[in-house]
């Protein structure tokens, strides 16, 4: 009798298995974001959506970003991805989830009208989520995000910190830096900080002087392993740490620090400089609204290339290619990217828009920052990336040049022997 | 004389002891005191003011993390997923442990060192899998394959314990139920249970604890905030950038309350017994 | 009897016996082992975690024997064990044994011992993160341990705690060994007041003083005690994962590294599904490799 019931338990269980129908269209859509400093703007202007079109859409946070990236994958997995998400990894991954049609095409919506949507947001910022024609990844080429925000990272100072040492102007060139950071110390106030124990921040300085050394030819050179990183305008990238460790232009325990921390100290006015991205306007309000402070790009050190600070769609939203609800999805992204909502969206939460007519409205500290996306750039729109791993060799090689425990030679060598066992492995 | 020299050994050697203990509850309380005191700061005074009582009390972060945190909806979610996990873990795993111990049946002992080599081997990018399967059975995004998840996360450990003090029960008590009539069911609910009282309460807190901090596999299953736990609230005071490290701070007290009330209850059962087993 | 009868009577009986652990072996073989099966799959394959992967046979784990990242972050988990084995459970048998004989705001005790095994890995970090913060403002020491070195007169003592490779690991051990202390001391209390009393009596009248008492009537009482106590130490110390990314972010170089981290750092950072997947079944092997030892060193303490 036991037997039976287990056997029928069994049987009714692999018979759920296989039910499950395809989702029928309905005015309600959906949309998961990882952001919480926003839900509650996504919250009412979805509440306005509704009230002027009739179409609900229930907005879902799931945080921390981690946690986020998990579910999107798992979700994907099991095609129960929402109308509208986002996806954070990198753009192979990106790629990966177009190929597997989890992602609709939105060149054509983009186009459409004279290409009237495509032309209200920054290219840079459009450039995030889509793939140029003979992109390494094998994907279809077009537009396939739509980015809602623009941030880029550049150097933060201190007026109030500067002024008590006696720096009239913030520095123009790297030189000018290191000398304006000595003074610092003489005055008694730590020079520089940031989030550098998140390693994406800490390559994002280093690529950033690693253009202005050698040009970003060279830097896409040597990720496709023409160019070693033993190379002596890659020391010279290195050696810029070693300088700023040196020099004693850095924090204590800055290679621990969290960007959370980071701002901490900056908003706390701890130290004078710091590096960080546009968001930090929201995060120094809320901490301390009376912080005098000002921006401008990272100094450069030489003057043969630019130096292109990393900037572009600081979130994009995509929308699922198996929704049963596309084209009302693409309908209620395009509303979120008017001009009115992005007013909306930058001034409650202190970011810059994607929409260009809406960067009117924003705090003169985010018009600065604004200014500095013409000579911006990010990885997710260069044509090819380096590897993983030893992205992650050389920024926790560059940490360990921090704390003074190798030399800028011998990191360079061992970046390169990361690279050199990933190209025999056939990557 | 000697007796005074006793004496004032006797004295000096309590006071250390207690200047000993002091000290370490000093370190154990003074997160509770930070927490407190954050809590009843704003986001602007909580790192500049340096008093040890704030200057200025601000009352209200409780009340915003109650109402902004949706604190409601999720303090029961977490109450509900608790009881239910805990009951369930502690019949499972009862049953189970009683059977490893007291019953014989082909496979008894394989079966056995899989649940405890389930302790150690860890499962991170299982989580995907994970979901995956949930899909399929349509228990995503429901309490009932939540609580089953989370059963399955404390079940290695309880069965182990309870396994432990089985193996003390004195055959006398067994053999005397069952000239009373009892069956096997008879056995585990009237003789092994009651004795098991105190790994019970060890069970009951270990895995209290758990459920109550779990938040990754409640944001990997489920999807509607009004089937979120109590640590999902909490996410919401740590922005993405900006933390509001008060109400965070008056969040996080209001959420350690209940675990504490849960210790204190059961800690009386775990002294008083958790001896009877552990001689010999 | 009938030998037929017989075998079913057994096999009736087995079967019941086996219900009892159908509910737990069903819900295992759902949320453990087919998940388990699917990670020793991924182990050797290569994946992004979506679209196709790669079967790679044993190439994840050819790799992972010469990945010397991964076998340091196995020693630094090994030392924060160690730690936890000697100062943590030093910690609590010390408290365990000074409450015994306090009668006194034992529960008090009981209660207030037990509030860092409660707190959140969140708070945990936060605070200590402010404690050990090693800069200056104003003067001022912002860290609250490196101000009371300095105002105490141990100015030479003032560190930079967690950023300096030499004692960033041996902080984190120590702070995970403060959260912890609170279960062992529980059981190890428990465990000392079942030592009968009787027997602190007969060593006395035999002239003992206290470490004798200590060696000779407590220890060998605590046996079973300690196993226990060991083993969840080692299982849980060996585990420590989130302490460390709430104290030092993604770590002080590899310094601080141990096999949880790599493992989340591979599906993440990387996006090396299998290679993750690989380290797990290592690590897996490796604690019940240690588990076994363990085991196999109090079986033969007993004997003793």
């Amino acid at each position: 009798m036991r037997k039976l019931a287990v056997w029928c338990t069994c049987l009714i269980l692999l018979s759920l298995t296989g039910c499950s129908k395809p989702p029928e269209p309905s005015n309600k859509i959906y949309l998961w974001h990882w952001m919480t400093d926003r839900n509650d703007t996504f919250q009412k202007l979805a509440q306005q959506y509704k009230e002027e079109t009739g179409i609900e859409v229930s907005i879902q946070l799931f945080a921390p970003s981690d946690a986020y990236s998990q579910k999107i994958i798992a979700a994907g997995q099991s095609n129960v991805l929402p109308d509208i998400y986002g996806i954070l990894d990198k753009k192979s991954v990106v790629a990966d989830f177009i190929k597997a049609g989890l992602v609709l095409d939105l060149t054509d919506a983009m186009e459409a009208d004279g290409g009237k949507w495509k032309d209200s947001l920054f290219d840079k910022a459009l450039a995030d989520k889509s793939f140029e024609v003979g992109n390494i990844y094998g994907v279809k080429p077009g537009i396939y995000g739509v980015p809602i925000d623009v941030t880029n990272e550049q150097l933060l100072y201190n007026k109030k910190l500067l002024a008590k040492a006696g720096i009239a102007t913030p520095p123009r060139t790297y030189q000018e830096f290191i000398k304006d950071a000595q003074i610092l110390r003489r005055v008694g106030i730590i020079p520089f900080v940031s989030g550098w124990g998140e390693l994406w921040l800490l390559d994002c300085f280093a690529s950033n002087y690693a253009f202005n050394i050698m040009g970003e030819q060279k830097v896409f050179a040597t990720f496709r392993g023409e160019v070693k990183y033993t190379d002596p305008e890659w020391i010279k990238v290195f050696n810029i740490f070693a300088e700023l460790h040196d020099k004693g232009v850095l924090m204590d325990g800055i290679v621990t620090k969290g960007n959370k921390y980071a701002e901490q100290d900056f908003a706390l006015e701890r130290a004078a400089f710091a590096f960080n991205g546009s968001w930090c306007v929201n995060v120094y309000h809320d901490m301390n609204p009376h912080l005098d402070y000002g921006v401008i790009p990272p100094p450069p050190m030489s003057t043969e290339w630019p130096l292109k600070i990393w900037g572009s769609a600081g979130s994009s939203f995509m929308v699922n290619g198996n929704s049963p609800n596309k084209t009302k999805a693409v309908a209620f992204l395009k509303w979120l990217t008017s001009k009115e909502q992005q007013v909306v969206l930058s001034k409650e939460t202190n970011n810059l828009p994607s929409n260009k007519e809406a960067l009117l409205g924003v705090s003169p500290i985010l018009r600065d920052f604004a200014t500095g996306m013409d000579q911006s750039t990010h990885p997710n729109i260069w044509p090819l990336n380096e590897d993983p791993s030893v992205s992650e060799a050389f920024d926790k090689g560059i940490q360990d040049i921090i704390i003074g425990e190798k030399t800028p030679q011998q990191v360079s060598e061992d970046v390169q022997m990361v690279k050199d066992s990933q190209n025999r492995h056939g990557n | 004389m000697k007796t005074n020299k006793y004496a004032l050994w006797g004295m000096t050697k309590s006071t250390l002891i207690h200047i000993f203990l002091l000290s370490v509850t000093l370190t154990c309380l003074f997160p509770i005191f930070w927490m407190l005191r954050c809590a009843f700061m704003t986001n602007e005074t909580v790192f500049v003011d340096k008093a040890l009582v704030p200057h200025h009390l601000n009352f209200g972060n409780f009340a915003i993390a109650w109402t902004k945190g949706n604190f409601a909806v999720y303090f029961l979610n977490s109450i509900i997923y608790t009881a239910c996990v805990v009951t369930g873990i502690v019949f499972i795993a009862s049953l189970a442990a009683f059977a490893f111990s007291r019953l014989k049946f082909p496979g008894k002992n394989i079966i056995f060192y899989m649940f405890v080599a389930a302790m150690m081997i860890p499962l991170p990018g299982s989580f995907v899998a994970l979901f995956v399967l949930m899909n399929k059975l349509h228990l995503v995004n429901t309490r009932f394959g939540y609580i089953l998840c989370m059963i399955n996360v404390g079940l290695s450990m309880s069965i182990l314990l309870l396994k432990t003090f089985f193996d003390k029960m004195p055959h006398e008590l067994e053999d005397a139920a069952r000239i009373d009539g009892c069956g096997k069911i008879g056995i585990w609910w009237h003789v092994a249970l009651p004795l098991a009282r105190p790994a019970i309460a060890v069970i009951v807190i270990f895995n209290s604890l758990n459920v109550w901090n779990e938040y990754i596999l409640a944001t990997l299953l489920l999807v509607d905030t009004k089937l979120m736990p109590l640590q999902r609230g909490l996410v919401v005071f740590q922005g993405a950038n900006s933390t509001d490290y008060p109400v965070l701070m008056a969040g996080l007290t209001m959420a350690a309350l209940p675990i504490i009330m849960v210790y204190l209850f059961m800690q009386k059962h775990i002294v008083k017994g958790l001896s009877g087993e552990l001689v010999g | 009897m009938n030998p037929k009868v017989k075998a079913a009577v057994i096999f009736k009986d087995n079967l019941q016996n086996f219900f009892f652990v159908l509910p737990a072996l069903s819900i295992f073989c759902v949320f453990y082992i087919y998940p388990f099966l699917n990670m020793i799959f991924l182990s050797f394959h290569e994946w992004r975690g979506i679209g196709p992967m790669h079967f790679t046979g044993l190439q994840n784990y050819k790799g992972l024997m010469s990945d010397h990242l991964w076998w340091d972050s196995i020693g630094h988990a090994g030392y924060i064990t160690l730690i936890a084995l000697t100062f943590q459970n030093a910690l609590a048998f010390a408290l365990a044994l000074a409450c015994d004989r306090e009668i006194r705001m034992k529960r008090f005790y009981r209660v207030v011992f037990f509030i860092p095994p409660v707190l959140s890995e969140v708070v945990v970090g936060l605070i200590w993160n402010w404690i050990l913060n090693p800069e200056m403002q104003n003067g001022q020491h912002i860290g609250l341990l490196n101000h009371l070195l300095y105002t105490s007169g141990f100015p030479q003592l003032v560190h930079n705690w967690l950023g300096d490779p030499k004692t960033a690991l041996t902080t984190i051990a120590i702070v995970h060994s403060w959260k912890g202390f609170g279960w062992g001391f529980i059981v190890l209390l428990a465990g000392l007041q079942t030592i009968d009393k009787q027997l602190y009596e007969a060593a006395k009248i035999d002239g003992a003083g206290a470490w004798k008492t200590f060696t000779n009537v407590i220890i060998p009482m605590m046996l079973p005690v300690i196993l226990v106590v060991v083993i969840l130490t080692i299982l849980g110390s060996m585990q420590v994962f989130v302490l460390i990314i709430a104290m030092v972010n993604e770590g002080l170089v590899n310094h601080t590294d141990v096999p949880v981290t790599r493992i989340f750092s591979a599906m993440q950072n990387t996006n090396r599904f299998g290679y993750a997947c690989a380290e797990a079944v290592i690590f897996g092997m490796v604690l019940i490799g240690v588990s076994f030892m363990a085991k196999k060193l109090s079986d033969k303490a007993k004997q003793v």
